[in-house]
């Protein structure tokens, strides 16, 4: 009840946050706190008044009128809904690069950090002050450029993209306009209904903003201040702008995954959309099946995963489509719309009044962006593997395919997974082992396979253990959250021999272990004996509760068989 | 040959420098006096905006520390230094001359600034200037009005009217001014100094309060070329924080210096001399004109070949200029919105919101004229005007430089007045923007190609019974500002016009420095 009170609290918060531009949602006390004390440096007293109320009003009058479009569309929902209209999606997203310092000043590119500490004159906009470029940064953008099949521009260059707004310290982004670094891209997808290629308009370098976190009250609407951290301004941003390909949620839901996994492989970025260092930003529309002509385009804001990119994507093709049906086409209009998690629907931020004009012009503080073909070999060389080599690479391991998108799919576990085959593990077994009780423990833990103890080779020899029969396989699954720990680290052999745990296959040992059980159940040897076969099992389970599971079970049961078979036959002569 | 040695304007920085290296004249000495000189004329001039006196003395006791304990002293030991209140100080402070900035104290030193001190100069003040360096005449300063020391009646110039005054009035050795559009250049004509205005990129813009940031160039007002070549060897060269500072070489500016002894009377034999055609037609003062001809006359004297260049594209530079300047000045100024630092408008019932808040910040912080500028650099880079104004002002841009840099293929040197009159009467131009524009005329060109210049006295006019100085202006080629400073020194060292009479507050003070 408390939690999920808090959670809805949240994300009213979280959205009306948004709604003075920015989606990064931290209702987070530690922030505010700590902001009052370079409130010196950074308040600005604010919208709260103006900017703020209208917004909630809007949001709250369009949420309402939203909610019962897609509501009859639900009511009515069938199959021919789909099959007459036909979704058009574009994508922009939002990369933070993961450099070392920020765009154009030597700052860390941090987050997390105290409020309006990684700052210096440059990411401030103090007079005089001037930015110099980060190599870095360009060189990432190659990388994501070579992944998307890109062109590179041999020359670039930079422009100022101008606005006011209290998170923008100089009163202009430095971005690229009409030149970006990459340009003309694809990305392949793997669907369920094959491969698919959607095309990559552009990708241009350009530097985030500032974040504003409003304050004197639990929420917005209430605010009496808003304090600004810039941390975060000056930090480098790769926009990555998709062609309309894509025609479903799942399409979109899909290309968002495959981009963050070739950020993530490659280095590019973290991909955390939770933190807002990935951002997607989708153009949806609709249009009657055939039709050539774009609908009407409505961008959609404020995911962050992309299930929710996929649900709030569902529900605007509704929404617009149960509009056009209804023969109120008119409302779909040029607009930008909030995805609200807790209410499961997208609701008006502000609707677009003609285009905004950003004053563009080249940025004079820089020259022109140059990248030789040295630099782009250089990257190419350094290139770790794309997802969708590593998947081929699987493949052709004979993994299955659902093995591979599991295996695949996150960066540490691929990373996992070959190290454990390097180590001498059959990819099979290895794959096994990771996606069931690996992956398992992962989850139950919340961390990724990078953040346990045990090491890749401990798996390896784990594995080499079972198949030459020193420990088996029920052994090891209850071994192996101590081995997750880090214990068989320093060699599991060693590690399951002191622990007593090697199995027992000394044919010797193991006969005298059954005659023991035998001898000790006198009662259900003579039952077994007089046909009551089915307690075989019985004996089974005495023999290994006796040797605390480390018999060999093959050679225990071959033995048992056979013991049990010559009593059988004694007591049958004796009758 | 006979050697030709008329009143030659010596170094003064030299003579600072070696009075301090030797002990003759400690550098709190030197200090003391030029702060004595700045306070007893500062009631007429007004050029000061701060006086970093303590300071100032302090750096000056610093240095004779250094000296005293053996180390070498710095190429500007001890020489007291003015900085137009543009350049970044760190902790000193820095306004612009606007209120936006009324108690701003950089966190940093410009570049320049930092490499003056660490040669051992001693900063003694911030001069006046016009807001964000926008203005030609210091009038449009939010602070004061500073006065032409050869008559407290006229302007200094601008936008270093301040830098300038200061210099001429003996206030300090040297001074720093930024020039956009002739800033620096004007206003040394205006008062009878030498100013200087480097190849663009020269000196690192790191610290300079931006303008026009194609165009804005750091560089010093002196007494003499030398003292100008002596500045700039410290000052130029590369710098990792400014992207758009050049990485050629820095020569010794001063190598090509010779003292006037040695220079014999053909001593600009083959130089090659372009005057330009357009400067010298109608609207330019006959005094100014006559000073300039005098000049040139004295050039061909020392062998200097002097023809007429015509250059078609020169009328167009002024317009390109104003839509330049002003659309980079409207994206500069925009970081003036008192969210992180300097003047916010108070917190009152009006600043209920973000919107207001910017709007009386900027409305209180930001004068007229600047506001003009703003406006019509936003009206420029508007959505549907871009190509009309601001892309047709680059391509208008690109083939005035194209055709400066054919001419000095041509002729070693152009030459041309540095404005079309001398100084003029305070409020004489302030309520028509249009004349005040177009006194720039004669500079704007040389910004827009990014080339070198020096305007060095050239003789007097007299206006309503006052002599004021006429400055011509020196263009070189792009970073040959050795050579152009060479010719510009055989010029001042032969012509015996500089330090041939003095401006009036200086009348009776003009022995600062032990001789």
């Amino acid at each position: 009840m408390k939690a999920s009170a808090l959670r809805q609290g949240q994300c009213v918060v979280g959205q009306l946050f948004t709604a003075a531009h920015r989606a990064r949602v931290q209702p987070d006390g530690r922030l505010l706190r700590a902001s009052r004390a370079t409130s010196q440096l950074a308040a600005s007293h604010t919208p709260a008044a103006e900017l703020v109320a209208p917004t909630r009003r809007r949001i709250c009058q369009a949420a309402a009128a939203a909610a019962a479009a897609p509501a009859a569309a639900a009511a009515a929902a069938d199959t021919s809904v789909a099959q007459e209209y036909e979704a058009v999606i574009g994508i922009e997203t939002h990369v933070q690069l993961l450099t070392r310092t920020k765009a154009f000043c030597s700052c860390p590119n941090q987050y997390g950090d105290e409020p309006n500490t990684n700052i210096c004159p440059v990411c401030m906009g103090h007079p005089g002050s001037l930015p110099m470029l980060n190599q870095e940064a360009v060189n990432l953008a190659i990388r994501a450029g070579i992944a998307l099949n890109a062109n590179i521009a041999r020359r670039s260059k930079f422009d100022r993209k101008q606005y006011f707004y209290a998170d923008l310290p100089k009163g202009y982004q430095i971005s690229q306009y009409d030149v970006p670094v990459c340009s003309a891209g694809f990305l392949e997808v793997d669907t369920p209904e094959g491969v698919k290629r959607f095309g990559i308009t552009r990708a241009h370098l350009e530097e985030d903003a500032g974040k504003n976190v409003h304050g004197g009250a639990d929420s917005l609407s209430g605010s009496s201040h808003t304090l600004v951290d810039f941390n975060r301004a000056g930090v480098p941003l790769l926009e990555i702008v998709s062609e309309p390909d894509m025609r479903s949620a799942r399409d979109a839901a899909a290309y968002g995954a495959e981009l963050r996994r070739i950020c993530r492989f490659l280095g590019i970025s973290d991909g955390n959309m939770a933190e807002g260092s990935m951002r997607c930003d989708v153009n949806v529309s609709v249009r009657p099946k055939g039709q050539e002509q774009f609908g009407m385009k409505v961008e959609v804001k404020n995911m962050n995963s992309f299930s929710n990119m996929q649900k709030a994507i569902e529900f605007e093709i509704e929404r617009q489509v149960s509009l056009l049906q209804a023969g109120r086409g008119a409302e779909v209009v040029q607009e930008t719309r909030l995805w609200d998690e807790g209410r499961q629907e997208t609701s008006s931020m502000r609707t677009k009044e003609g285009l905004a004009d950003y004053r563009y012009f080249p940025e004079p503080d820089l020259p022109d962006l140059e990248i030789t073909e040295q630099q782009i070999e250089q990257v190419k060389a350094s290139m770790a593997e794309l997802p969708v080599a590593k998947r081929e690479r699987y493949l052709s391991l004979g993994l299955p395919k659902a093995d591979v998108l599991i295996l695949a799919d996150e960066l540490a576990t691929a990373d996992f997974f070959d190290a454990a085959m390097a180590a001498g593990a059959p990819a099979k077994a290895a794959a096994n082992w990771i996606m069931g009780d690996i992956m398992a423990a992962c989850k139950e833990r919340k961390m990724g396979m990078d953040g346990l103890a045990i090491t890749p080779g401990a798996l390896a020899e784990m594995i080499t253990l079972i198949e030459g029969g020193t420990i088996s396989g029920k052994i090891a699954k209850d071994v192996l959250p101590r081995l997750l720990d880090g214990e068989g680290n320093a060699g599991v052999k060693a590690f399951v021999e002191k622990e007593g745990l090697v199995q027992i296959s000394d044919e010797s040992a193991v006969e005298a272990m059954v005659d023991a059980v035998l001898a000790a159940n006198p009662n259900q040897l003579a039952q077994y004996c007089s046909g009551k076969t089915k307690l075989a099992g019985f004996f089974t389970g005495q023999v290994m509760k006796e040797s605390a599971g480390r018999v060999n079970p093959g050679l225990m049961n071959k033995i048992l068989m056979k013991k049990l078979a010559a009593a059988a036959a004694a007591a049958a002569e004796a009758a | 040959m006979r050697t030709v040695c008329a009143a030659a304007q010596a170094s003064l920085l030299k003579s600072i420098q070696q009075n301090v290296a030797t002990k003759q004249q400690s550098a709190v000495e030197v200090t003391q006096a030029y702060l004595q000189q700045l306070k007893s004329v500062e009631g007429q001039v007004h050029s000061f905006l701060t006086v970093n006196e303590e300071r100032a003395l302090a750096q000056a006791a610093a240095v004779d520390a250094a000296i005293a304990r053996g180390e070498a002293a710095g190429p500007l030991a001890g020489v007291p230094i003015a900085i137009k209140d543009s350049i970044c100080t760190a902790g000193l402070r820095t306004t612009a001359g606007s209120r936006v900035l009324d108690s701003y104290l950089p966190p940093f030193d410009a570049t320049a600034v930092a490499r003056l001190k660490a040669a051992g100069a001693v900063l003694i003040g911030k001069t006046n200037l016009d807001e964000f360096c926008m203005g030609s005449s210091t009038e449009n300063s939010a602070y004061q009005v500073t006065r032409n020391p050869w008559d407290t009646a006229r302007v200094p110039g601008g936008s270093s009217g301040g830098s300038a005054a200061a210099v001429a009035a003996r206030q300090c050795a040297a001074a720093l001014g930024s020039d956009t559009g002739g800033s620096i250049r004007q206003p040394a004509h205006f008062c009878g100094v030498v100013g200087l205005k480097p190849s663009y990129g020269r000196i690192s813009r790191f610290g300079l309060i931006a303008y026009g940031s194609s165009l804005d160039c750091i560089g010093p007002l002196t007494h003499s070329v030398e003292d100008a070549a002596r500045l700039l060897n410290v000052m130029a060269g590369p710098d990792s924080s400014d992207a758009t500072c050049s990485k050629e070489a820095v020569p010794d500016f001063t190598a090509q210096l010779q003292p006037a002894g040695a220079l014999n009377d053909k001593c600009l034999a083959g130089l090659r001399v372009g005057l330009i055609s357009q400067t010298i037609g109608e609207g330019v003062a006959p005094g100014v004109m006559g000073a300039v001809n005098g000049a040139l006359q004295h050039l061909q004297q020392l062998g200097a070949e002097v023809e007429e260049v015509s250059l078609p594209t020169f009328d167009l530079g002024l317009p390109a200029y104003y839509v330049l300047a002003l659309s980079e000045a409207s994206s500069n100024l925009s970081r003036y919105d008192g969210v992180r630092y300097g003047q916010r408008a108070s917190d009152d019932a009006a600043a209920r919101d973000l919107r207001h808040m910017y709007a009386n910040t900027r409305g209180a912080g930001l004068g007229p004229e600047v506001k003009r500028r703003i406006l019509m650099g936003s009206y420029a880079l508007s959505a549907g005007y871009y190509d009309a104004y601001y892309k047709r002002a680059q391509q208008v841009r690109t083939l005035v430089q194209q055709e400066l840099q054919a001419a000095l293929q041509q002729y070693d040197v152009l030459l041309c007045p540095t404005a079309p009159t001398p100084a003029y009467k305070i409020g004489e131009k302030s309520s028509d923007p249009l004349a005040m524009y177009k006194g720039d005329l004669m500079t704007i060109n040389i910004n827009l190609a990014g080339l070198p210049a020096v305007t060095v006295p050239c003789g007097f006019t007299e206006e309503a019974g006052v002599q004021l100085p006429v400055g011509v202006q020196f263009v070189g080629r792009m970073f040959e500002e050795a050579s152009l400073l060479r010719v510009a020194h055989v010029y001042e060292q032969t012509a015996g016009v500089a330090g041939s009479a003095q401006p009036q507050v200086v009348a009776g003070r003009e022995q600062l420095v032990a001789a």
